[in-house]
């Protein structure tokens, strides 16, 4: 158990930065020594329409069980999170926040939708007049009848809307690996992470493992199950099925150095158009977990789309675990010598 | 929802609805007060999602994984109980030590099975060796262990193969110290800030209540002129255990909080009473030579190292399921580092 050996059996790796930092070759690390290049996830949270799309295609393709049907209440989300039988899951959070904070930065200069929506009707191809305006006795003084403002019927200006497709974050380090004591989790040549469905045994130790609280047991079936960025397809040379299905291409599938460069240039261009609230989530290399190979742009701080703000993988301490239960049997050794040598008289 | 249940917050249980609100405003949903004591640190603000966890609860069975924690604890101590009576000459406190070890290992193993969620794949566990994996480790341990520990019982029952038992004994000792220390690593390998954020202290912890619980195996079963290192065993124990896990709390930080809440709180004040009781009662029935005084304070020490286990698994269980104890540290290393 020597912290400097490298073992390359499953992914069973210890030492250098293959328990944690930044490890620009996960598959190589794994044991595959020509590895195409690593896949991921890029989620583009801020042109995310909440359409579910990906929860759909995800479940039809992979086959997911049914997860109970709930109203939550909590916005549109009846979903709730990532679970053995939720491999996407699309977070919706109302925030009063002015709703320009919202405006991906998509110009609309040479157009005013206001003026255009003024003429709804009076051109051929357009729905009927009032058809989205209030009727003339129940407009408000924000929002007249026949016009359409950007106000909502209460006055109220303060309102956006998130929303977000989670996902797996097939770690660089990932937790879930490293404890996994079957094997049945396995670092794909694609550097995703996958589990091997006729290999786990169900000993549950990947669900508390996992940072971000992604996999879990199906209860009648024993197993764990979790997002396998459709394995079996990009064997194939397809993208997974959520990106395939997302209509506004929130969800972005590439190899993730492509990835990051195009979300680096997202950035830009939203801070340039104003939307200062923008950010990478997971893309940095030396973040506690050495990056996510499915990484996030949000709009907001990671908890509150349910995200750890820091993750770290639990394993970065387990030389130090070990560490300290050697010491603790050895004192536990001492102890049961202490307590059979007579004290001298 | 049958009634309703309306309390100073609002009515229990309804849904937030339209209300709904995220980010800092949301706060967390409030946890029910626990009995006794202050919380440590003042309520934390932070945001969530709908106060929704951010890890997935653990999967474990309570009685399974708590108890195989405990077995695994007062098999290993056991073991080294039996080895130094084997030494020492003390036949009767010997032989009940191997003959804990080997049962109790025995159940731990059942339990380890029987919380699998396919039993019937266990021999899986066989597959690689892993040192990344507690879990691994762990059964590697226990495949060579338990069969130490059966032929160490067995061998002193047939009084026969002297040499093979005596063998048996040490090396049962000897990876017993693993076994009994090895599950405060399983634990504390997890995303889990209760289990997580005590790693350096916690084999400590199990250490020392491994050994108490041996310790009380041992009053229970010998006379009062043989269990005079179970007497000194459960003293040892008992402060390693106490000592340790007081030093755990005050380094955790805020996870230190769900051991002093609701049930786990409960359970520790129960583990304390009866771990320090149990010891004291054993060093006054070594006095006074009493056979009943001995059997009280062995079944306070076991049950004690039971009450500890439990409350270490459910304080780690409650943990997981409040994202506060997941996001506040998080966001407070964030600020640290200035970002
Ligand atoms: S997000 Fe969780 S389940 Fe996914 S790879 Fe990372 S640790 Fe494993
Ligand atoms: S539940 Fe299955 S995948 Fe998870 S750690 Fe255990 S064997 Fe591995």
């Amino acid at each position: 158990m020597n912290p400097d050996d490298r073992t390359g059996a499953d992914g069973a790796a210890v030492g250098g930065n293959l328990l944690f930092g930044p490890q620009p070759d996960v598959a190589g690390a794994a044991g595959y020594p020509q590895a195409p290049p690593r896949m991921g996830f890029f989620t583009d949270t801020s042109v995310c329409i909440g359409c579910k799309a990906c929860e759909v295609a995800c479940k039809e393709w992979n086959a997911v069980p049914e997860d109970g049907l709930e109203l939550t209440g909590m916005s549109y989300d009846n979903t709730q999170g990532l679970g053995a039988d939720t491999w996407r899951h699309v977070a919706f959070i109302e925030q009063r926040k002015p709703l320009g904070g919202q405006e991906p930065g998509v110009a609309h200069e040479d157009v005013d939708v206001f003026a255009a929506a003024t003429r709804l009707g009076t051109d051929a191809g357009s729905p009927g007049p009032g058809a989205t305006a209030p009727p003339p006795d129940r407009a408000s003084e924000a929002a007249p009848a026949g016009r359409i403002s950007p106000l909502a019927p209460e006055g109220r200006t303060e309102l956006r809307w998130l929303m977000a497709s989670d996902v797996c974050k097939h770690c660089t380090h990932a937790a879930c690996l490293d404890v996994c004591p079957t094997g049945a989790l396995f670092r794909t040549e694609f550097g995703t992470v996958v589990v091997q469905e006729d290999v786990c045994n169900g000993c549950g130790y990947c669900v508390p493992a996992c940072p971000y609280g992604v996999i879990d047991q199906r209860k009648d079936d024993g197993r764990v199950w979790k997002c396998t960025l459709c394995y079996d397809r990009l064997g194939v040379g397809m993208e997974p099925a959520c990106a395939k299905s997302c209509p506004t291409e929130s969800i972005q599938f590439g190899p993730l150095e492509e990835l990051r460069e195009r979300a680096q240039g997202r950035v830009a261009q939203l801070h340039a158009a104003g939307v200062t609230d923008a950010r990478l989530y997971g893309e940095s290399p030396d973040d506690g977990v050495g990056g996510d190979g499915a990484f996030f742009l949000l709009l907001d701080e990671p908890e509150v789309y349910g995200l750890p703000p820091d993750p770290v993988v639990t394993t970065r301490d387990l030389p130090d675990m070990w560490r300290h239960a050697a010491l603790a049997a050895v004192s536990l050794a001492a102890l049961a010598l202490g307590s059979f040598v007579r004290r001298p008289r | 929802m049958s009634g309703s249940d309306v309390t100073r917050g609002g009515v229990r249980g309804a849904r937030p609805d339209r209300e709904a609100l995220t980010g800092a405003a949301a706060g967390r949903r409030r946890r029910r007060r626990g009995r006794g004591e202050q919380p440590m640190v003042p309520e934390a603000e932070f945001s969530s999602y709908y106060g929704k966890p951010v890890l997935n609860r653990p999967t474990w069975k309570p009685l399974d994984i708590a108890g195989y924690l405990y077995l695994g604890g007062l098999a290993g101590g056991s073991s080294l109980l039996a080895a130094g009576a084997d030494l020492t000459g003390r036949p009767v406190l010997a032989r009940a030590a191997k003959l804990g070890a080997a049962g109790a290992i025995s159940l731990s193993l059942a339990a380890l099975v029987h919380d699998l969620g396919r039993p019937a794949r266990f021999l899986n566990m066989l597959r690689v060796f892993k040192p990344t994996s507690p879990m691994s480790v762990g059964s590697w341990l226990l495949t060579a262990y338990a069969p130490l520990t059966m032929a160490a019982a067995a061998t002193d029952v047939a009084r026969r193969y002297r040499l093979v038992g005596s063998a048996a004994t040490a090396g049962a000792a000897v990876l017993g110290t693993g076994v009994a220390t090895y599950t405060a690593v399983l634990v504390a390998d997890t995303a889990v800030p209760s289990w997580h954020e005590g790693y350096r202290e916690l084999p400590f912890v199990f250490a020392g209540s491994g050994a108490s619980a041996a310790a009380g195996l041992g009053l229970l079963a010998a006379p009062a002129g043989q269990a005079g290192p179970a007497r000194r065993m459960a003293v040892l124990g008992a402060a390693l255990e106490l000592g340790s896990f007081q030093l755990m709390k005050q380094r955790m930080g805020l996870s230190a909080e769900p051991y002093e809440q609701g049930r786990p709180h409960l359970l520790l004040r129960m583990s304390e009473v009866l771990t320090a009781g149990g010891a004291a009662l054993a060093v006054v029935s070594g006095r006074r030579r009493d056979r009943w005084l001995a059997a009280a304070a062995g079944t306070a020490l076991l049950t004690g190292s039971a009450a500890l286990r439990f409350a270490v698994f459910h304080a780690g269980v409650a943990s997981a399921e409040d994202p506060k104890y997941t996001v506040v540290p998080q966001r407070e290393r964030l600020t640290e580092r200035g970002r």
